[in-house]
Order: structure tokens, then C-alpha cells, then sequence
């Protein structure tokens, strides 16, 4: 009798602890570690979910959010550490088992066909189908239900690239609703939007919050976390720092916590003492890479000395094209682009550089780095053909070792074995450090920054935005390309925006406020001192 | 008294000789290229391995036997080594052509077209012009870089990728080749006498002077000449390029990343047409190696040389590198030359599949250089693990968590 009763003790004991655990926690990590050769990317962290909250992922480039994620979504294996699904163990291999046990991803970069239309890639991979031929219908019916309910505003026949950023990332959302999945997660997904879009998506965060789904959110944006999450994990440098009620945090400790210092928030720097022009661009008209159209029509500016020049615009508007034909990477179609008084329209990248350009590439694993190169090979990419680094076509190894240690002292670039590292190795915002201090390290007059601190932490961005400011008060001509309007508004003395290939407003950023930079961006506005006059258009017929 | 004291010095310096050199080699370790090299001799004792199931199928009797045979065969007589050293010229030579290009990002799966134009300027030189040997060598340099130049063009303003091009060049090199010899009758053996009219004179013949020197060892075999030599020597004037050089440095950036070459203001395109230049330029030089020795004629055939393809697994042993590349194509050479030992236990197509089988498998290289790399870094964290632990025992982990004053 005694030995029955403490069994059914022990059953019920065990069965409230599972049902206590199940209601508590949809998703908990617990102690992840998750290494890569010389850095420990995720050490030891513990991350809980709880069911319909915005959980926000908070923390520094490299500071382990993206692997963490990743490993809950199945594209790493962690070291040590376990994954538990309302309180049981679950083994995620690939993304197919996080598709099963409900987890959805919406990455910084969509995962969207182009060609396709938007009910095509939301079905894509699992299309309802009868012997082999889609039932459209069906999913379409499906894809309405969840567009009405969720307020995901979409055109389920038009093609992905016809759309608006901003639908893409609905798209990309209606995508993981389609799937059923109930615990979503967000990877940085605001930096492609314009404030009106940013507001949106919060909102509808929220609605799916409220309908159930538990949502993962990984951004290093304190406004965006005040403004929507319910909890906030922290993360620096591969650990947990805490997770806290956001009813209970500023931005200040937040930022305290992810950076393990304070941080100005506000760019500090003396009003701008231009002088003459350094960077002048006229009428410049450049191909479109992808297309037959001109992606760059007619634009003009001048970069002065001492002065920070913004391009403003969402995402896609001209600005790539504009800074390869800038910079000599794409050929201009006609124009006329002058550097301190040499006309470069069709000189090389080489004889560009040579006069006094330096171009903070915006791709920095595309363009700006050789991966596989070491530090110190990268570090004289731009100059390994000067006398000082060769010799007779031999490379000066002894001197280019010097050099980049001295570079690497000098702009605090941090890696694993100094010069001789593999740059492909290097956090993110190290390899900016490095690009920025090769390019501001050499010889120039001008220099072009393409979104100088994309993806990086907060830490990084202020060094970057001190770097281009001391640029500018060295009597430098600083030419800023951005997408990040907190860098639009605080860093330039003078914003020009650009939309559809052409500028169409000039702005001083002390006066103008978000709003009206919106408007010009999205092309709602426009300054009539821009639009194209007659006979400039009769000319390029 | 004094010779044991002169006894315990000397043993106590070997002693120290043998520390210094147990230390070299826990040094060479840590060394880059020491994973790569472990991993090349991995695969081949596997291929090794795998050759000798293959005979134990075959013919479970002389397995053993042959195994024997096939790994000692190139060591067995002084006529063999000479014979080993002879065969992996050419074939170190198309190895380097086609390490040479990869490094550069470009497959050049051409070599083996590159080589027979090679080998043709280099017969044409020696025959028609009665040139002497190092002129010869250079003609066939000529044939081949532009042989190689072709695809390298294709490549740089039109975008074509090099592997189709480089393939179809086999073919129209081997077939401008054979129409050419057979219809030039003072190339073909038939012109001085010879009985085969589907060949090339023997250079050595018609032209002593385009024979290649045998370094006054010619008494010991027919087959020792300066074209090893030669090709040693090419692979470390390759390795100081792309390891010493501005232009090394530049063809390996445009190999890794075409756009960030063009960001740095390299002229990609034309390091794209020189990288391939020089690529056929070694593995013509490889043919001229071949048919100056003296010991063998070109023949007229409708089937592409496979030394300009085993290139490809020469190059791919050995990882790219031109210091591998030497060893890598002395083995082969060595495998080769063992396999003919095989016989007649073994039917000579039974030999080539063991062969076929060895070098397949040292295409792997890069396979287990990827585990070789996974499985070191797996015990290096667990003797980290070790160390933090014995470290972190006395403290009690460090907690950082923000203090309240610090905010303002």
C-alpha cells in the first residue's frame, strides 16, 4: 500500500512539473555554446520564450545573435547546450525541423524568387497540389484568410520584383503563416524600410503577438525594442549579459548592457567649414546593371573640402550604380565627373585611386576585402604596387608587415593572430575597421563611403562616424552614401536625395525633421529646383 | 678517461640533436602547410589500400605480391629511378600548369591540348629549323601559352567560361596537330627511313642538338636527362611569383575575388588572359620535355595525351601548391613506373584500374585536409577546456552586469 501511494506521488509530481513547464516556456535554449575556429561565438547562453510575446535578441555586431539564431533554426549544431519545446528535448538538425516543430524565419536577406509571383513564393515547397498540379485556388483562399486576419497587405498575383521592399518582407512573413508556423523570428528586419514602413511592421508585430505566435526579434536598434518588445535578452561578445521586463529598461542601460560602456548617442561635431570643391559631378548618366534603363539620370553635386555630403533614398534608387560609376567600377554613359581638377569620367579605378580617391565599398565581402587574404595583404590592397611595399615586382614582406602592424595599432583593429589572420575569420565590424583604415590611411583627397557602418554594432558605428568626422575637419571631402536615416540625419552638413536615378531634393539636416526626409525619399515630394527641364530632357532623346 | 668523456659528449649532442629535431617537427605542426601535406599522404595510403581490395578481388594470390611489386618497382633498379624521374617531368610540368591556373581561379582543364601544341612547336623547331634543344623548349613555351591564351580571352571579354573552351581546344590541338605532321613530310619517320607512317621522326636522330642533355649519365640509362631539372626548377621560380611577387599577388586576388580585384584597380582581364598564357606555356613546356628526350615519337592519334589530364590529380595532390606539385608528380610517376613491375602477374588493364584507383583517390585530398582541420580544431578546444577549467577552478565565474551609477 505505502509503495503504491508514493508512485502515484511520484507520477503526479512528475506530470504538474511537465504541464508547470509546458505552460511556461515555448521555446527555451539552454547553456548553448557554439564555437568557430578561434572565437567562441555563443558561450554558454540561455534564451526563453514564452508563448505570445516579442522577445528582442539585443546586442552588438558579433555578438552572437545571428549564430544564435541560426542554431535554432537548424543551420548549426551546437557544441554543448539543449533545445526545449514546451519543456522537451528537441533535436533540430536543418531547417526542415525547425519548419516542423513550427519555428519560421524571416531573414535580413529574402529568400524570395524574383520571377515568381507573391503566392508562388509564399506556397513554394509546399504547394497543395492534386496528382502533381497545383491547386491555386486553394492557397489562394488561404493566403486571403491570412492576409485579412494579420493586416499583411499583399498582391498575391504581382511578381516579387516588381513589389516594394517593405511587401517583400509581408510576403516573407505571410510565408511562415502559411506554414503554421507559431514562433517566429525576425532578423534585423527594419533595416531595409522607411520610417513609415518601420511603424507598420511594428504594428503588425504586435497583431501576431496578440493572436498567439511568439516572436524572436533580432535587432541592435534600442528604439525599435522600447518601442514593441515585451522582453529583451542581451548579448555581448558571445555571452549572456541578462534578459529583462522592457518595462523596466531605458535605452541608456540597454545600450550599457550591450556595449559594457556608455555611449553618445549624439554625434559630436563643430559646424562645417566648407571650402572649395573637391568631387564634381554634372549630369551624370550610368547604366543599370540589372536592366536596359538608366539607373542613374542626370544627376549632379559637389563634394567640397571639409564637408559631409549624404545621398539619401531608399534602397535601389540609383545610389549603386552612382557610386560604381563614381568610383570607375561601371562605365558613365555620359557626364562629366571631376576630382580636384583632373577630369576622371573614364579614368580606371587604378588612376582614380592614384589622384585621390579613397571608397569605402558597401559591400565589404564582395568588394572591399579579399577574404583569403591576410590582414596584411588586405591592408595594402590598395597600394602594393607603390615603391614602398615593392621592389623590382617583389613584394617588401618586412615592410608590409611594419605597415599593417602599425595600422592595426592604429585603428584598433582586434583579431585572432594580427597581420597574418585570415580576414575571412574577422567579426564584421573589424573588417570595416580595416577597410576604413586602409582607405583613410592612404593618400587621398576624397573620400567615398558607402554605408559605412551597415550591420555593424554600436561600438563600431560611433568609432566609424568619429573616423569620417576627422576625415572631414582634415579638409577632406567626405561623399556619404546611406540607407540608415539615424546616419543620414545626424553625420552630413548637407543631405541630397535621391530617387529613381535622380536627385530630387537638397536638404540641410539641422532644419529638416524624418517626416519630410520620408517624403522626398519615397518621392511624394520634390524640390522643383530638381526636376529635369525641358531641354535637358529633348537632349537625351 | 678521455674517450668516455668524449663518448658521453657525443652522445649527449646527438641527444640534443634528436630534441632539436622532435621540436622541428611538434613545430612543424602549428605550420600552415602541415594539415595540407598530412591530408595528401592520407589519401594516398587510402588509394593504396583501396588498390590493394581491388587486387585481393582481382587475384587474392598475387595481391600481395603485386602491392609489393607496384611500391618498390620504382626504386628497384637504377634504370627505374631514372625511368620515374623521366616520367614525372611532363607530368610535373602539366601539374603546375594546371595548379598554376587554379590558384588564379581558373580551371584549366586544357592542359592536355596545351601540351601536344607544346610538343609540337617544340618537334617542328627541332626537325624543320634544326633549332637546339633550349630554343625548342621555348617555342614549345610559345605553342602552348598560345594555346592557352585562347580560352583565357574567351574568358576575359566574353564572359565564356574557360572549362568548355579549354575542352574543345584539346580536341582542334590534337587535330590541327595530326594534320599538320601528316601532311609535312619531313616530319614524319617514313621521310628518313622509318617504317611507321603514322608518326614523328625521333628528334634525336634528324637533330642531336635538340636532344636533351643527359648530364653524362646517358651510360647508365637512356632515359636521364635535365628535363626533371628543368621542371624543379620551374616550379620554384612559380612558387617565388606567386608567393614573392605584385603579380603573384594579383593573379591569386583575381583567383579569390574577381570584384574586390577590380575594386583595387587590378586589371582583372588581363590577368586572366596572362594567368592562362602561362598556364598552357608550363604544360607546353611539358611536351617539349616529353618528345626531346629522345626516347619516344609523336604520334598521330585520335586520343588526347593523358598527361595533360593528370595534371589534374597532380595538381589537386598537391593542393596547388608548385613546392607539392614536385612531389606529387614524383609519386605518380613513382606508381607508374611500379605498376609496369606488376607484370606479368597482373594484366597491364588490371594495373591501370589499381592506378586509376590510387590517383582517384588522391583527388580527395582536399576531403580529408577539411576533416583533418575539423578533428584539430575539436581537440584543441577540449585541451583548452581542460586548461580554463584547471584555470577557472579557485574563482567563482565572473558575472558583469551593469551597476546603476555608471548610467549617468
Amino acid at each position: 500500500m505505502k509503495i503504491w501511494f508514493i508512485i502515484i506521488i511520484r507520477i503526479l509530481v512528475i506530470t504538474i512539473e511537465r504541464t508547470l513547464k509546458m505552460s511556461d516556456y515555448i521555446i527555451e535554449m539552454l547553456n548553448i555554446t557554439k564555437e568557430f575556429p578561434g572565437i567562441i561565438a555563443n558561450d554558454d547562453i540561455s534564451l526563453q520564450l514564452r508563448k505570445g510575446e516579442i522577445h528582442a535578441l539585443l546586442g552588438e555586431n558579433g555578438a552572437g545573435k545571428s549564430t544564435l539564431m541560426s542554431v535554432l533554426f537548424g543551420l548549426y549544431q551546437p557544441e554543448k547546450g539543449t533545445i526545449k519545446k514546451n519543456g522537451e528535448v528537441v533535436h533540430i538538425k536543418n531547417p526542415n525541423d525547425a519548419n516542423d516543430l513550427g519555428i519560421g524565419m524571416v531573414h535580413q536577406h529574402f529568400m524570395l524568387v524574383d520571377v515568381f509571383t507573391v503566392l508562388e513564393n509564399i506556397i513554394l515547397g509546399i504547394e497543395p497540389n492534386q496528382l502533381g498540379f497545383i491547386k491555386k485556388k486553394e492557397a489562394r483562399d488561404k493566403v486571403m484568410v491570412l492576409s485579412k486576419k494579420y493586416g499583411l497587405l499583399v498582391d498575391p498575383n504581382a511578381y516579387v520584383k516588381d513589389i516594394t521592399v517593405g511587401m517583400q518582407q509581408r510576403v516573407e512573413i505571410l510565408k511562415m503563416l502559411y506554414r503554421e508556423n507559431d514562433i517566429l523570428i525576425f532578423d534585423e528586419p527594419t533595416a531595409v524600410l522607411t520610417p513609415q514602413e518601420i511603424d507598420e511592421l511594428m504594428m503588425i508585430m504586435r497583431n501576431l503577438a496578440k493572436e498567439g505566435k511568439s516572436i524572436l526579434f533580432i535587432t541592435h536598434k534600442l528604439n525599435e525594442i522600447m518601442a514593441v518588445a515585451d522582453r529583451v535578452t542581451v548579448l555581448r561578445k558571445g555571452k549572456c549579459v541578462a534578459t529583462i521586463d522592457v518595462k523596466d529598461a531605458t535605452k541608456e542601460k540597454l545600450s550599457l548592457m550591450m556595449v559594457g560602456r556608455s555611449v553618445n548617442f549624439n554625434i559630436e561635431k563643430e559646424i562645417s567649414n566648407p571650402k572649395e570643391v573637391v568631387l564634381s559631378a554634372r549630369n551624370l548618366v550610368i547604366k543599370s546593371s540589372s536592366s536596359k534603363k538608366m539607373a542613374v539620370n542626370d544627376v549632379s553635386f559637389d563634394v567640397h573640402r571639409g564637408e559631409i555630403v549624404c545621398i539619401a533614398g531608399i534602397d535601389g534608387n540609383g545610389q549603386t550604380e552612382l557610386v560604381h560609376g563614381v568610383t570607375g567600377l561601371d562605365e558613365i554613359v555620359s557626364g562629366q565627373l571631376i576630382l580636384d581638377g583632373h577630369d576622371i569620367t573614364h579614368a580606371s579605378v587604378r588612376n582614380r585611386s592614384k589622384l585621390g580617391m579613397s571608397h569605402i565599398a558597401e559591400d565589404r565581402h564582395k568588394h572591399g576585402l579579399i577574404l583569403d587574404y591576410s590582414l596584411e595583404e588586405n591592408l595594402v590592397l590598395q597600394r602594393y604596387w607603390q615603391p614602398e611595399f615593392q621592389n623590382k615586382g617583389f613584394i617588401r614582406k618586412n615592410a608590409v608587415r611594419s605597415y599593417s602592424d602599425d595600422l592595426i595599432a592604429k585603428y584598433d583593429i582586434r583579431s585572432g593572430q594580427g597581420s597574418i589572420t585570415t580576414v575571412r575569420s574577422m567579426s564584421g565590424g573589424n573588417q570595416q575597421k580595416a577597410i576604413v583604415a586602409r582607405e583613410v590611411d592612404k593618400k587621398h583627397e576624397v573620400l567615398i563611403a558607402v554605408q559605412p557602418t551597415r550591420g555593424l554594432d554600436i561600438g563600431a558605428i560611433e568609432y566609424i562616424h568619429k573616423q569620417l568626422i576627422a576625415e572631414r575637419d582634415k579638409g577632406f571631402g567626405v561623399l556619404l552614401i546611406s540607407l540608415e536615416l539615424d546616419e543620414v540625419m545626424d553625420l552630413p552638413d548637407r543631405i541630397l536625395v535621391i530617387y529613381e536615378g535622380r536627385i530630387v531634393g537638397e536638404l540641410d539636416p539641422k532644419k529638416t525633421t524624418f517626416q519630410e526626409l520620408g517624403l522626398y525619399m519615397s518621392g511624394a515630394k520634390r524640390d522643383p529646383k530638381f526636376e529635369p527641364s525641358a531641354d535637358q530632357g529633348a537632349t537625351q532623346q | 678517461m678521455k674517450t668516455s668523456n668524449f663518448f658521453s659528449q657525443v652522445m649527449s649532442s646527438i641527444g640534443k640533436f634528436f630534441i632539436k629535431m622532435w621540436n622541428g617537427i611538434l613545430n612543424l605542426r602549428k605550420k600552415r602547410g602541415f594539415n595540407s601535406i598530412l591530408a595528401s599522404l592520407f589519401s594516398i595510403v587510402i588509394g593504396i589500400v583501396i588498390g590493394l581490395l581491388l587486387m585481393l578481388i582481382i587475384k587474392p594470390k598475387d595481391a600481395f605480391y603485386g602491392l609489393a611489386m607496384m611500391l618498390s618497382g620504382g626504386v628497384s633498379n637504377i634504370s627505374n629511378i631514372f625511368q620515374v624521374l623521366y616520367t614525372a617531368a611532363p607530368l610535373l610540368m602539366t601539374g603546375l600548369a594546371v595548379g598554376f591556373a587554379f590558384k588564379t581561379g581558373l580551371f584549366n582543364i586544357g592542359a592536355a591540348g596545351q601540351y601536344t601544341v607544346g610538343a609540337f612547336f617544340a618537334i617542328f623547331g627541332a626537325v624543320i629549323f634544326k633549332l637546339p634543344w633550349y630554343l625548342d623548349i621555348l617555342l614549345a613555351a610559345l605553342g602552348g601559352a598560345l594555346w592557352g591564351a585562347i580560352p583565357g580571352l574567351f574568358k576575359a571579354f566574353l564572359n565564356v567560361n574557360e572549362v568548355i573552351t579549354s575542352i574543345m581546344f584539346n580536341w582542334i590541338g590534337l587535330f590541327a596537330v595530326d594534320l599538320i605532321i601528316a601532311n609535312t613530310p619531313r616530319l614524319l619517320d617514313t621521310y628518313y627511313g622509318g617504317a611507321d607512317q603514322s608518326r614523328a621522326v625521333n628528334v634525336a636522330g634528324v637533330n642531336p642538338g635538340a636532344k636533351l642533355p643527359s648530364l653524362g649519365m646517358e651510360s647508365l640509362s637512356p632515359y636521364m636527362n635535365v628535363g626533371i631539372f628543368i621542371a624543379i626548377i620551374l616550379a620554384i621560380v612559380m612558387f617565388i611569383i606567386l608567393n614573392k611577387t605584385t603579380f603573384g599577388y594579383e593573379l591569386k586576388a583575381c583567383g579569390y575575388n574577381k570584384e574586390s580585384s577590380k575594386y583595387a584597380g587590378i586589371n582583372a582581364k588581363r590577368n586572366i588572359v596572362l594567368s592562362m598564357a602561362i598556364s598552357g606555356a608550363l604544360a607546353g613546356i611539358g611536351g617539349a620535355l616529353t618528345y626531346l628526350a629522345g626516347t619516344s615519337q609523336m604520334q598521330v592519334t585520335k586520343s588526347i595525351s593523358p598527361i595533360g589530364f593528370n595534371g589534374i590529380p597532380v595538381a589537386l595532390l598537391g593542393m596547388s601548391n608548385p613546392i607539392g606539385i614536385i612531389f606529387s608528380a614524383l609519386f605518380i610517376a613513382y606508381i607508374q613506373i611500379g605498376g609496369n613491375a606488376m607484370q606479368p602477374e597482373f594484366a597491364t588493364e588490371v594495373i591501370d584500374i589499381v592506378i586509376s584507383v590510387i590517383i582517384y583517390l588522391s583527388a580527395f585530398s582536399l576531403v580529408f585536409k577539411q576533416a583533418i582541420d575539423k578533428y584539430l580544431l575539436n581537440r584543441n578546444r577540449k585541451q583548452k577546456d581542460l586548461e580554463l577549467a584547471e584555470e577557472n577552478k579557485p574563482k567563482a565565474p565572473a558575472v558583469e552586469t551593469p551597476k546603476e551609477g555608471d548610467l549617468q
